[in-house]
């Protein structure tokens, strides 16, 4: 197994300690944090202060592509075959928009979850410590660092209101 | 914040709770499984025989050429639509009781769209060509005709499973992880698997909340739009009693109707067999009670309409269509469909019947049929009776519509099952995300 990153993990059970010991960190400057929540929180994610996901970029091109992609098939797709019914166009754009609407949506929701996938692939950091805990009702904050700092941040872990912390060496 | 009305009180319940679930299962269980299965090969038998002789085993009778098996292709799209309107459309409204039924509800729109998507294919007769439909390269230098509502039928139902899919999917890899971390063994093995490295990090949450987000607001119009595609299958020709501007809202209210319906049928009985009866309480049930009431009344609204303009177009057409719906040889669907849908769905007026569960099931049974007889009522009695008297004629279903019919229940309540036991039919993560964390200075 690969060797862990280096650093203390801190356990909490109270909201509003695990956000507190996240501002302090980051006051500190130790701004490379790993936070484990069961659910998405509000109150994590103020302390943590980063920016929005690009995700939604991913939907975005996705979307204009799916709708290019939609009015490029139907319209290229008539002309290559011509039948002249009724005196009416060949590539007539109002029926192409049903199509050029659902490619729209399939292809911006399945970059969406490309997005989601690329993205925490990407931004996730590597080999830092886990515990089942975090998926049921605790909240983990890991902070990378060497042997000489982790004595002061098990002390501040703890004086936020940590109930565990342990050393990832 | 809104209360959840959920006695479960802390994440860790949750938890418990709901993997709880997926322990060993109870005779009711493998009793309905059981059922289901049975259904599904009578439906395997019948599509068998159907390959084998034709489909002149069906009730077919020029010039009724669309019939059962369209029906229930109508019937199960609908059924799929109020899964996406409570995970998609009220996240977006962040209805906040909505966290507790709406995984069951989204996998029912999943299973649906996956049974309703086989009749087209059947009703087609030769089946093993049915990839005609979809636009490739071929020798015959051959494209399909786009101005086809059949054809924007294919990419709107296509989408639509594909996105719900995606939907339920990505809803599931944190409740999955949630439950790699309690259990052992070669299910640990397999929902690590499934949890594709989920742990709930900052940045995992980031994006994924984000993600979600979008990808409920695109399942939103699409939903809107499926089943309105499937209303221009009719309301795009000519025919009387299907040439109206009506259709789409009309088949998308039916829809979501009619899939709250079977939301009642599959949670009532599911609920007691999972033992999450205090999970899944009256608080619920009443709000997805007023959701078919409010639906069920755009329904009465639209079947008055449907009346009314036909009398007042003064097409005779329409008008003849329209009375024998409710006075000729099919007067029965016609009645039935107006009583199902119209008026048992004006009981749910009393709060004392939204939160009686045995008066909401045995509502559901009558919402099902009912929606079953609707789609039936315009697809057979509209074509039964065209432009020309002398070309009228009636269908009559045999054996191998029926067959077919309720091998589509087994086929969906077989997979509806097995996901029931197989992942959590109770999305962890969003009940917990309505549970505030317990707070170090007091309170919660």
């Amino acid at each position: 197994m690969a060797t862990m990153t280096a650093g203390v993990l801190g356990s909490f059970i109270h909201i509003d300690a695990a956000a507190e010991a996240i501002r302090a960190l980051k006051a500190q400057g130790h701004t490379d944090l790993t936070v484990y929540s069961p659910a998405p929180n509000h109150e994590i994610e103020e302390a943590l202060d980063q920016p929005v996901s690009p995700v939604r970029l991913f939907t975005l091109v996705g979307g204009l592509t799916g709708c290019a992609a939609g009015f490029a098939m139907t319209i290229w797709m008539s002309n290559n075959w011509p039948l002249l019914v009724g005196g009416k166009p060949i590539a007539s754009v109002p029926p192409y928009v049903v199509l050029a609407f659902e490619l729209t949506i399939l292809l911006g929701a399945l970059s969406t979850v490309l997005g989601i996938i690329v993205m925490s692939a990407l931004q996730e950091r590597k080999r830092v410590p886990y515990d089942e805990k975090f998926s049921d009702d605790h909240i983990g904050v890991f902070v990378p660092c060497g042997a000489e700092q982790s004595a002061a941040i098990e002390r501040l872990l703890r004086r936020a209101g940590s109930v565990e912390v342990t050393h990832a060496a | 914040m809104a209360p959840t009305h959920t006695p479960t009180q802390t994440h860790a319940e949750v938890t418990r709770d709901v993997v709880a679930t997926l322990g060993a299962p109870s005779r009711g269980y493998v009793m309905m499984l059981a059922g289901a299965v049975g259904l599904f090969l009578v439906g395997a038998f019948t599509f068998v025989m159907l390959l084998k002789d034709g489909l002149g085993l069906a009730g077919y009778n020029p010039p009724v050429m669309w019939s059962v098996y369209i029906t229930t292709f109508v019937f199960w799209v609908g059924i799929g639509h109020a899964g996406t309107l409570i995970s998609a459309i009220l996240f977006l409204f962040r209805s906040q009781w909505r966290t507790a039924v709406y995984r069951a509800t989204e996998a029912m729109t999943v299973f649906a769209v996956m049974t309703a998507g086989l009749f087209p294919i059947i009703h087609i007769g030769r089946q093993w060509v049915f990839y005609w439909l979809l636009p490739y390269p071929n020798q015959r230098y051959l494209w399909p005709n786009f101005k086809s509502p059949l054809l924007w039928d294919v990419f709107a139902i296509g989408t639509y499973l594909t996105v719900s899919t995606t939907f339920l999917v990505v809803g599931l890899v944190p409740d999955v992880a949630a439950v790699r971390d309690k259990v052992s063994g070669w299910r640990k093995k397999l929902y690590t698997a499934c949890s594709l490295g989920w742990t709930g990090s900052d940045n995992q949450w980031r994006h994924y909340t984000r993600g979600y987000l979008y990808l409920a607001a695109l399942a939103t119009p699409l939903v809107l739009s499926v089943h309105s595609v499937v209303s221009w299958d009719f309301a795009m020709s000519i025919i009387p009693g299907w040439h109206g501007t009506i259709f789409a809202p009309y088949f998308v209210a039916g829809a979501i109707y009619s899939g709250v319906g079977m939301v009642f049928t599959l949670l009532i009985p599911l609920r007691k067999l999972l033992r999450v009866e205090h999970m899944i309480v009256d608080y619920h049930f009443d709000n997805l009670a007023k959701l078919t009431l409010f639906t069920g009344s755009i329904l009465f609204y639209a079947y008055a309409m449907e009346y009314f303009m036909a009398w007042y177009s003064g097409s005779t057409y329409e008008q003849v269509t329209f009375w024998r719906r409710a006075f000729g040889p099919m007067w029965w669907a016609g009645w039935s469909m107006i009583l199902c849908n119209a008026f048992v769905s004006q009981l749910l007026w009393f709060r004392k019947i939204r939160t009686n569960l045995t008066a909401l099931f045995i509502i559901s049974i009558f919402i099902n049929i009912g929606m079953w007889f609707e789609r039936y009522v315009i697809i057979v009695s509209s074509l039964s009776n065209d432009y020309e008297p002398w070309a009228w004629g009636q269908m009559n279903p045999t054996w191998a519509d029926w067959g077919i019919l309720a091998g589509s229940f087994g086929w969906f309540g077989m997979y509806f099952l097995l996901f029931a036991r197989t992942f959590p039919i109770i999305a962890i993560q969003e009940i917990k995300e309505t549970i505030p964390m317990p707070r170090k200075r007091g309170g919660h």
